[in-house]
């Protein structure tokens, strides 16, 4: 097995920790695990993406032009990586803020409000979990106790007690994220 | 205790520094390598081991303060990115000059100048043809995943204290940034000082005891003493070439293509040949370990088996210059790279093999035979 | 009393150090480099911390300096010495390192290295020879070449507009907090030797004593390069060099003076 995925959203947004955790995760079932980000100022308040591998071999490139996932949240990053995703591959993405929703019809798309249930859950914090939960919902390929054990690994003690709060999150991703109806007609 | 963790390159490289019970590191901050100063200092590894660490005023600081730690027989080393190593290079030529074991690592950006903090392998030419001045080479070893980062200070001093050399670590913003999987080593003890002066007292200076006085210099104003010492030099190198040569061959068995690449560049191209394989294109992967010894003969004899070769770096084409001198014209060689802080993604690769080897390479090869007959 | 007379042990004032080797000294005749490597030596000899002591030479006149002194020595690239005594002091703690170094080497080159070891405050003894010139490349201008000073690159004089003026090192440094003890000394005669003597001890015990950064100028003078008979140079030196370099203790113990 080899997932490769592509995270990208805005700096801020949790999408380097989100990588990791799904790195950690990996690790935790013995798999071999990449994290590759972009970095430099673009980090610093623009866009951030990061390509996170899990496989059970070892990992050749890790850096890629196509991928099984693309998660996305923002416009930009629509715009970027919607044709990256390989066909029959998924597509998952926060439609808070996409003016540009998806169009294509050769790949799995889901939506998750991510945002929208972290505002609810009073946190903005745990987006990045509501999202981890959505995806690992459309491919649950880490087990849910391996990503609180990665959680567990990728926070530093002093924050172990808002593991909880990340797993309430996971569960509430799961439950959110519904399949998108690609509507292809130009005029409506 | 050996320990698996999730670790950025230049953190695994820093860790790996402890572990291997390095005496001292000197450094300055420049993207994209400061992650190794700064895990150190968070580390406080003057209490896990006694390491020194010591953010120096510039780069050319650092690179002498190792050289005062190496001549006194400690393990030292530095770390910097491409402009950071060109301010180095006068201190790595009196390293090599004055014969002392450090450990330099470039986690290279693009250039020239200021260029970009992104990921580059066009520091090829500076690590491996000298760099710095006069008649010296440095033993370049290749990591191409945050293990080998780790796992590569150790080995870069063992070949240092051997050969009493500097060695440099040419890794990359890509594999320095990146996160992986890593098998931490146990801790080595470091040597305590009785020790150092018992290994290394015949050439370093420790404080005079009941011994002639020992000298750290590279002049030599007697111009048949510089020759003695630049040949002394060159028998080193020679025998590293004999003895501490290191590649990797990946699907080379049955294959008619081959991509030469190091680094990152390897990881990308393996990606490139697994997609290549798929198309049922019989394509290996020769990856130098290190770069200087450089695998000569091992491509003169792929040069036999194979129709192409295309070297792959992140430049403009710098190690395709070794790849050509070593294939001695058996077959084609094209280069494929891109620079300025781009990676090449593995299908840019497949494409350039495909149309610089198996399709117009082959081709123009025979043209030029050919306009060169008539 | 005839010159065998003079060097009967029984009258000897002065001799050369036991840690001085028997290499003839390259230095000019009547330049004051062999005094001040004979009078670091004595201070080593007679601390008795020879097995402990490294030395660090720098590019310039003194860059054979391990040839005459008789103790382990590392030669340094121009300008970087201190940047290679701190790595030594930090590595052995308990050893005594020092640098000897020029005033191109010093002042101008290696000016951040200075600067930076002398703020870390590090454990270390820097002896600064300055002649106001580069003896070693041929007599051009040093940044403590004082004004109007002829010299191979400043053949009309140093002129301050263009040249700047002659950086005063040893005052700028004894302005950083980690500096312990700065002193300017000479060693033309007798007199000044034996206090230029006094002043280096003064430095290595300070570095027993993990004081911290002790920095001990010497005027010099270079015969060669101003163009003068040794005599002349000492006489021109005390005329011209000690009002713009005024001998003394500038910082003892941590306070300035």
């Amino acid at each position: 097995m080899t997932e490769e995925i592509i995270i990208a959203g805005f700096g801020g947004q949790g999408v380097l920790s989100m990588g990791k955790i799904l790195a950690y995760s990996g690790i935790m079932q013995d798999q071999e695990v990449s994290w590759m980000p972009s970095y430099g100022p673009e980090m610093r308040g623009g866009t951030a993406n990061v390509t996170v591998i899990l496989s059970n071999d070892r990992i050749s490139s890790p850096y890629l032009k196509v991928f099984d996932t693309a998660i996305i949240l923002n416009q930009q990053s629509m715009d970027k990586f919607e044709h990256s995703v390989k066909p029959g591959g998924y597509l998952i993405y926060d439609p808070n803020g996409i003016i540009q929703h998806p169009t294509r019809t050769d790949i799995h798309v889901f939506s998750i409000e991510g945002s929208k249930i972290a505002a609810e859950m009073g946190n903005k914090k745990i987006f990045n979990m509501v999202i981890l939960g959505g995806f690992l919902k459309v491919k649950p390929i880490v087990k849910l106790d391996n990503v609180i054990d990665g959680l567990k690994k990728s926070l530093s003690e002093r924050y172990h007690h808002l593991i909880p709060k990340n797993e309430e999150a996971l569960h509430k991703g799961i439950k959110s994220i519904i399949p998108f109806k690609i509507n292809n007609k130009v005029f409506s | 205790m050996s320990e698996l963790k999730l670790m950025k390159g230049n953190e695994a490289l820093a860790e790996g520094a402890i572990r291997a019970g390095v005496d001292a590191y000197f450094g300055y901050p420049i993207t994209p390598q400061s992650e190794v100063i700064e895990y150190l200092m968070r580390e406080r590894p003057e209490e896990r081991t006694g390491m020194v660490v010591l953010q120096a005023e510039s780069e050319i600081a650092a690179i002498n303060m190792v050289y005062g730690a190496a001549s006194t027989g400690k393990r030292a080393m530095t770390s910097s990115s491409s402009p950071g190593i060109s301010l180095k290079l006068e201190g790595i030529s009196y390293l090599a000059g004055a014969e002392l074991p450090a450990v330099i690592v470039n986690v290279v950006r693009g250039g020239p100048g200021l260029g970009t903090i992104q990921p580059s392998q066009a520091d090829y030419f500076q690590s491996v043809k000298g760099g710095g001045h006069g008649d010296y080479k440095l033993y370049v070893l290749a990591p191409a995943s945050v293990q080998e980062m780790s796992d590569f200070v150790e080995d870069a001093f063992d070949i240092a204290f051997k050969y009493r050399a500097p060695v440099l670590i040419l890794s990359d913003g890509l594999i320095g940034q990146m996160m992986e999987k890593v098998v931490l080593k146990d801790q080595q003890e470091r040597r305590t000082d009785k020790e150092v002066i018992e290994s290394c007292g015949d050439w370093a200076t420790t404080g005079r005891t009941n011994r002639e006085r020992n000298i750290i210099t590279s002049l030599d104003l007697q111009s048949e003493k510089m020759e003695a010492r630049v040949h002394r030099l060159m028998k080193k190198y020679e025998q590293m070439e004999k003895e501490d040569l290191r590649y990797e061959k990946i699907n080379c068995d049955d294959a008619e293509y081959l991509i030469v690449a190091y680094g990152s560049s390897a990881r990308i191209a393996q990606k490139a040949i697994e997609l290549a394989r798929e198309k049922g294109i019989k394509a290996g992967l020769l990856r130098p370990i290190t770069l200087f010894p450089f695998p000569k003969q091992e491509l003169f004899d792929l040069a036999d088996q194979v129709k192409g070769i295309l070297s792959v770096e992140l430049s403009t084409g710098q190690m395709v210059e070794d790849v050509r001198l070593s294939v001695e014209h058996k077959v084609p060689v094209e280069h494929f790279g891109r620079t300025g802080g781009i990676i090449h993604t593995p299908e840019e690769i497949l494409e350039a093999l495909e149309q610089k080897i198996i399709n117009n390479g082959r081709i123009r090869h025979h043209k030029t035979r050919e306009s060169s007959i008539l | 009393m005839d010159v065998l007379d003079i060097i009967k042990p029984e009258n000897r004032v002065f001799c050369k150090s036991k840690l001085m080797t028997d290499t003839a000294l390259s230095y000019c005749p009547g330049c004051g480099h062999g005094t001040a490597h004979n009078l670091a030596m004595e201070v080593i000899d007679e601390m008795g911390i020879v097995e402990d002591t490294i030395g660090v030479a720098p590019v310039g006149c003194s860059v054979l300096a391990y040839d005459f002194m008789n103790i382990d020595m590392t030669q340094a690239a121009h300008g970087r010495a201190p940047a290679v005594a701190t790595a030594i002091a930090r590595t052995w703690p308990d050893k005594y390192v020092f640098t000897y170094q020029g005033d191109g080497d010093l002042a101008a080159i290696g000016s951040a290295e200075t600067l930076h070891t002398c703020n870390r405050g590090e454990n270390i003894v820097i002896i600064f020879v300055n002649n106001g010139i580069y003896g070693m490349t041929g007599g051009q201008m040093a940044p403590t070449t004082i004004p109007g000073m002829r010299t191979s690159t400043s053949p009309y004089g140093r002129e301050i507009e263009t040249m700047g003026s002659p950086l005063k090192m040893t005052e700028l440094i004894a302005n950083l907090p980690g500096v312990y003890y700065v002193t300017r000394q000479a060693v033309h005669t007798h007199k000044h030797a034996r206090k230029a003597k006094k002043a280096i001890k003064k430095a290595f015990e300070n570095t027993r004593l993990k004081k911290g950064l002790s920095f001990v100028e010497i005027v010099s003078n270079c015969n060669s390069g101003w163009k003068m008979n040794p005599i002349e140079s000492n006489e021109w030196m005390v005329e011209n060099m000690f009002p713009y370099f005024p001998l003394g203790d500038i910082k003892v113990n941590g306070k300035l003076k």
